[in-house]
Formats: C-alpha cells, sequence, structure tokens
C-alpha cells in the first residue's frame, strides 16, 4: 500500500491544478483571515508604537518604545505578569500530573472506567463563565461549601476567605481552572496511552517490573510528545487567563488575581489607551510566542525517532 | 504510516473489552482495583459535586442556596420549585439571549466548517505555486491568540460601525488556522486512490470534493464543530467589547450581568446557569466518541 501511494504521489506531482480551483478553494478563507486576522495583529504591533487613543483631540504621534517603558513600570501590570508566571508555574505541573493520574485510573481494564470518564469530562461542559459562577458561591466564606467542608476537617481552623483574601484569591482560582480543564488534557492522555503498544509493558512485565518501572520506563517515554502538547496548552492556558478572573474578582483583592489580559481589557477598552493596550497585548503575544517555540524545538528533536 | 497507526486506536471512552463476562461483585476484585475506584469516585466527588450544587441550586427557592451552601444540603433538593426557572425567562430574558447565542454560535460553526475544510483541502491535495509557502504561513498564525489582536480588531470594527450587531461576533471567527491545519492534516492523510478513480471516472474537483473527500470526513468535521462549538458558546472577552446594550447579547454576559447589580437572586443564576450548560452536554453526549476519536485522529497531539 506504502509503495501504491508513493508511486500516485510521484505520477502526479508536476501537474498543477487549474488556478481558478484554487482560488475559488482558498480564497473565502483568505481574505477572513486577512481581514480579522493578519490586518488587526499587524496594526496591534504598529499602534502600539503609537499615542493612538479611541477619542483624541491630540493629533497622532510616534512614540517608539514610550508605551512599552510605561507599561512595564505600571504596578498593577508587573502584578499581572507575576501573577501569570505563578498561576502557570503551580497550574502546570499540578494539573499536567492530575491529568495524567486520571488518565491512567482510567484507562485500566476494570469495570465503570467508562462512567469515570465521563465523569472527569464533566466540568468541561460548563462554560468558563459558568463554572466560575458557580464556584465564586462555594467560595463564599461563612455559607460556602468549600469553608464548610474545611470546617469539618479541621474542626474550624482553616477557614480562609477565598476571593477576598490576597492570599487566597489566586488559589481558588488555580483550582477552578484545573476543576474545570484537567478532564480535556486527560482525554489527550488517553490517545497518547493508547499509542503505546501493550507488547512494551508484556515485555517489561517478564522481566518482573512493578507498576513504577513500567510507568517510568514504558509509559513516560511512550507519552514524550503528548506531555510536551499538554505542557504547552496549559502554559498558554494560564497567560490567557481571563473569564474566571473577570467573572470572580476583577483583578481584586489589591491586585492579587490581575492578569495581562484583564490589565489589555482594562487599559485598552476600559480606558480607551487604545494604544497601550495594545502594546500589553504584543508582550503577551511574545510569551505566548517563546512557549510554542521552545515546543517545536522539544517535538522536533522526538521527530527522527517517530 | 500514521493513518496506519491510528485506525488500531480504539474509542476511548467506551469501555474496554472485560476478558470475563461473569457476574460483578465487590468482594471478589483484587485490592489494587479497589484502590483506583476509591481514587476515582474521589476525583469524581470534586468534579462532580460543583455541577450538582448548580442544578440542586436552581430547584431550591433563592435564599436557601446560600443558607444551605455549606452543609451536604446544598447537594440536596431540600425543597423544589420552578420559580428560579420562571424569573430566568421572565426578569434574565433568558430565552432572548439564548437565540442570540445560537444564532451567534450556529453561524459560526456551520460557516466555518466550510471555508476551513475548503482551504485545508486545497493546501493538501492542490498543487500550486506558493503552496509550500502558505502550509507554512497557516502554521504561524495558528500561534497568534486573539487576545492578542483584540483591541486593533476592537478598533477597526468601531470605525465600520458595527458595535452591537451580530456580524461583529461572527464574521471574525469564521476563518481559523488552527482549524484549517486540522482539516490540511486529515485530507493529507486521506489516501489518494478514491479520488482518482473519480477523476478516472469523470469527475470534477468540485464533485470530487463534496463526493468522495466529504463522507469520508466526518470525524474531523466533527472535531471542529465540537471544538468551535465550545469555544464560541463561552466567549465572554469580545462580547464585552463590542455589544453595549442587552440586543445582540450572548448568555456568557447574561451570566456576568447577574454579578453586578444586587440583589443576588442566586436560585435564577443557577438556574440560567444550568440551561445554559444543557446545550453543552448534549453536544457532548450525543458526538463523544466522534470528538475524541477526532482529537486522537487529527494530529491535536502536536
Amino acid at each position: 500500500m506504502a509503495t501504491t501511494l508513493q508511486q500516485s504521489r510521484t505520477s502526479k506531482a508536476k501537474r498543477y491544478t487549474p488556478p481558478l480551483v484554487v482560488w475559488a478553494f482558498l480564497i473565502p478563507g483568505a481574505i477572513l483571515l486577512g481581514i480579522f486576522l493578519v490586518a488587526p495583529f499587524a496594526l496591534a504591533v504598529g499602534m502600539s508604537f503609537t499615542s493612538l487613543r479611541l477619542i483624541s483631540p491630540l493629533p497622532l504621534k510616534f512614540l517608539g518604545w514610550q508605551n512599552y517603558a510605561r507599561t512595564f513600570v505600571d504596578p498593577l501590570f508587573r502584578q499581572a505578569l507575576q501573577n501569570n508566571f505563578l498561576f502557570a508555574l503551580v497550574v502546570v505541573p499540578l494539573q499536567t500530573s492530575l491529568a495524567l493520574w486520571m488518565a491512567i485510573l482510567v484507562n485500566q481494564k476494570i469495570r465503570f472506567v467508562k462512567f469515570f470518564r465521563t465523569l472527569f469530562f464533566l466540568p468541561l461542559t460548563t462554560v468558563l463563565t459558568v463554572a466560575a459562577t458557580v464556584w465564586s458561591l462555594l467560595y463564599i466564606p461563612d455559607t460556602g461549601f468549600v469553608n464548610g467542608f474545611l470546617r469539618a476537617l479541621t474542626f474550624g481552623h482553616f477557614q480562609p476567605h477565598w476571593l477576598y483574601d490576597p492570599h487566597f484569591a489566586l488559589t481558588a482560582v488555580m483550582i477552578v481552572g484545573i476543576w474545570q480543564s484537567a478532564g480535556f488534557q486527560m482525554v489527550i492522555f488517553l490517545a497518547g496511552l493508547q499509542e503505546i503498544p501493550e507488547e512494551l509493558y508484556e515485555a517489561v512485565a517478564i522481566d518482573g517490573a512493578g507498576s513504577w518501572t513500567k510507568f517510568r520506563y514504558v509509559t513516560l517515554p511512550g507519552l514524550r510528545n503528548t506531555l510536551i502538547f499538554v505542557v504547552t496548552v496549559t502554559t498558554i492556558f494560564a497567560f490567557r487567563l481571563f473569564d474566571a478572573v473577570y467573572i470572580m474578582t476583577k483583578g481584586g483583592p489589591l491586585g492579587s488575581t490581575e492578569t495581562m489580559l484583564l490589565r489589555v481589557y482594562e487599559v485598552g477598552f476600559d480606558q480607551q489607551k487604545i494604544a497601550v493596550g495594545a502594546a500589553i497585548s504584543v508582550v503577551f503575544f511574545l510569551i505566548v510566542l517563546v512557549v510554542s517555540i521552545i515546543q517545536r524545538i522539544f517535538v522536533h528533536e522526538e521527530g527522527g525517532l517517530a | 504510516m500514521s493513518l496506519i497507526k491510528t485506525v488500531r486506536s480504539p474509542k476511548l471512552l467506551a469501555a474496554p473489552a472485560t476478558a470475563t463476562k461473569s457476574r460483578f461483585s465487590w468482594a471478589s476484585l483484587p485490592r489494587q482495583h479497589l484502590v483506583s475506584y476509591v481514587f476515582m469516585s474521589l476525583l469524581g466527588a470534586f468534579f462532580l459535586l460543583p455541577l450538582i450544587f448548580m442544578v440542586v441550586g436552581s430547584l431550591k427557592p433563592n435564599e436557601r442556596v446560600l443558607a444551605e451552601g455549606d452543609s451536604w444540603r446544598a447537594f440536596i433538593p431540600t425543597s423544589v420549585t420552578g420559580a428560579n426557572y420562571v424569573d430566568a425567562f421572565q426578569q434574565a430574558d433568558f430565552l432572548h439571549l439564548f437565540f442570540n447565542s445560537v444564532v451567534i454560535t450556529g453561524s459560526i460553526v456551520s460557516i466555518s466548517l466550510v471555508i476551513n475544510s475548503l482551504f485545508g483541502y486545497a493546501l493538501a491535495r492542490f498543487r500550486f505555486r506558493g503552496r509550500a509557502l502558505l502550509i507554512a504561513v497557516v502554521v504561524a498564525l495558528i500561534i497568534i491568540p486573539l487576545e492578542s489582536y483584540v483591541i486593533p480588531l476592537l478598533y477597526m470594527v468601531a470605525r465600520l460601525q458595527w458595535v452591537d450587531t451580530y456580524q461583529v461576533q461572527i464574521l471574525p471567527f469564521i476563518a481559523n488556522p488552527f482549524y484549517i491545519y486540522l482539516f490540511y492534516t486529515f485530507f493529507l492523510n486521506l489516501p489518494k486512490e478514491l479520488e482518482e478513480a473519480a477523476q478516472i471516472d469523470g469527475a470534477d474537483l468540485w464533485r470530487i470534493f463534496t463526493r468522495v473527500m466529504l463522507p469520508l470526513a466526518g470525524p474531523v468535521f466533527a472535531t471542529v464543530a465540537i471544538l468551535n462549538f465550545l469555544s464560541s458558546w463561552g466567549q465572554l472577552l469580545w462580547p464585552i467589547m463590542v455589544t453595549h446594550g442587552p440586543e445582540v447579547r450572548p448568555l456568557p454576559l447574561g451570566v456576568a450581568e447577574f454579578q453586578t447589580e444586587p440583589p443576588f437572586h442566586w436560585g435564577t443564576v443557577m438556574a440560567f446557569a444550568t440551561m445554559m450548560t444543557v446545550p453543552t452536554v448534549a453536544v457532548f453526549i450525543l458526538f463523544q466518541n466522534a470528538f475524541v476519536r477526532g482529537v486522537a485522529r487529527s494530529g491535536i497531539k502536536g
């Protein structure tokens, strides 16, 4: 089969498709991508160097790096950046290992796993707005279930004020993020797990390997690319944090849940400082870009093996 | 190669075939399995309880939702009323926002399936100058998130006087480089023989696409439709920026709105949230196998 595929491919390689047909297939998408992605993105970079505001009596000026300089001395932006990094630092390892553990649990050949798979996946069907709303009730200090549960567990010794306490608000947001999206990562891990040939497990089992050895020397190496993918997606998710904080805290208390995208919204939309907002979003993009490049470097190495 | 590999990847959410058909009994379980069940139940509770709280809360009188919030009664319908649902319709205008969300998400999902599949197919199968470059551009564009150009996009649509319209919430989300890429890799991995046979039979390119390729492409269409549905249905940032009044607002804004004007009728909020979640649950239940198969097959894994 592989050889016939090869032959048919080479025999057709030199024939070009009629340009009219190519255009008909490509043009609708190309126009929309151009207008609604490429153009505004180029504009974002361009306007971040200007003095543009939504409504302004002053003439448009070229400011160079001034908007960026202003952004990086803004204490709220610094806090937002720090929060995003902290979120990534905590949530990425936690959620990735949780999702992997869930995937391994429900990948066993035992009864009812289908039921549990569906259960773990279910929070994903609530959009983040709904998830954040429901959790903000669970987090209410006096009458919320989270503290009711902790009261029973710690005899009333541990009663944080969650969304009202700068030391706990970000943690509360992290838990909602993990709750809502761990199921998606689990499904991706499941797909990866089922690609690992059963024979590999049988082979190490013959050598008398325990479950840790199997995990360490068969499962983990087999999931290498899946792991890289999940880590990348979760990292980018951490920097895109907006919906949950917008609903639950609006960045407070005392900026403890401020995020970069919340700053984009506050500066670029609320305060109508379009150019500064664009500068923040360009910084946001550069972080996403770096994360993606790191992913591609790691996956590329694997290319030769796969 | 990758095609052969994926064929053996089984339905992920379907239970694996159990070797024994004997009757189930907890007592005969190996200890290791019992431990697994304990862990899975604890995790299950963590994931399920907030959802139960939402549904149960939607059925309780408003004041009970918080009053009973800190005990296990939070998850038990201690007294049932339909008043919250009536309020969600009458006061929160659920039906209107639901209609808006259906129009917006429905248009995005259906139109984007057509446009992105055409683009992906052309990249995978046609021979033309600049094809390799175009593929590279599409892959590069995947990295750019909406949020990084949302401010100039807002500036553009404000200039066009598109604020408070449906099209401003639809048109920017039709063409999507990631979905194009999913279609592209899917079509690339389909064997070419079928198309060539159709070509010999005299079918033109359009017929080949609609009659030969589309029927085979169910899984990738399902994947893209579901991913797209989930992200459109939940959108918050963009609608906040481009809608000022309730006329064309989608559902997530309705939920967000509740928390800005006291007094908070939490039972009503939960009823609203529950009804908003029903379509997503329905889509998930109807298409879960297609979805998960699609995820596994489309090279989402990178």
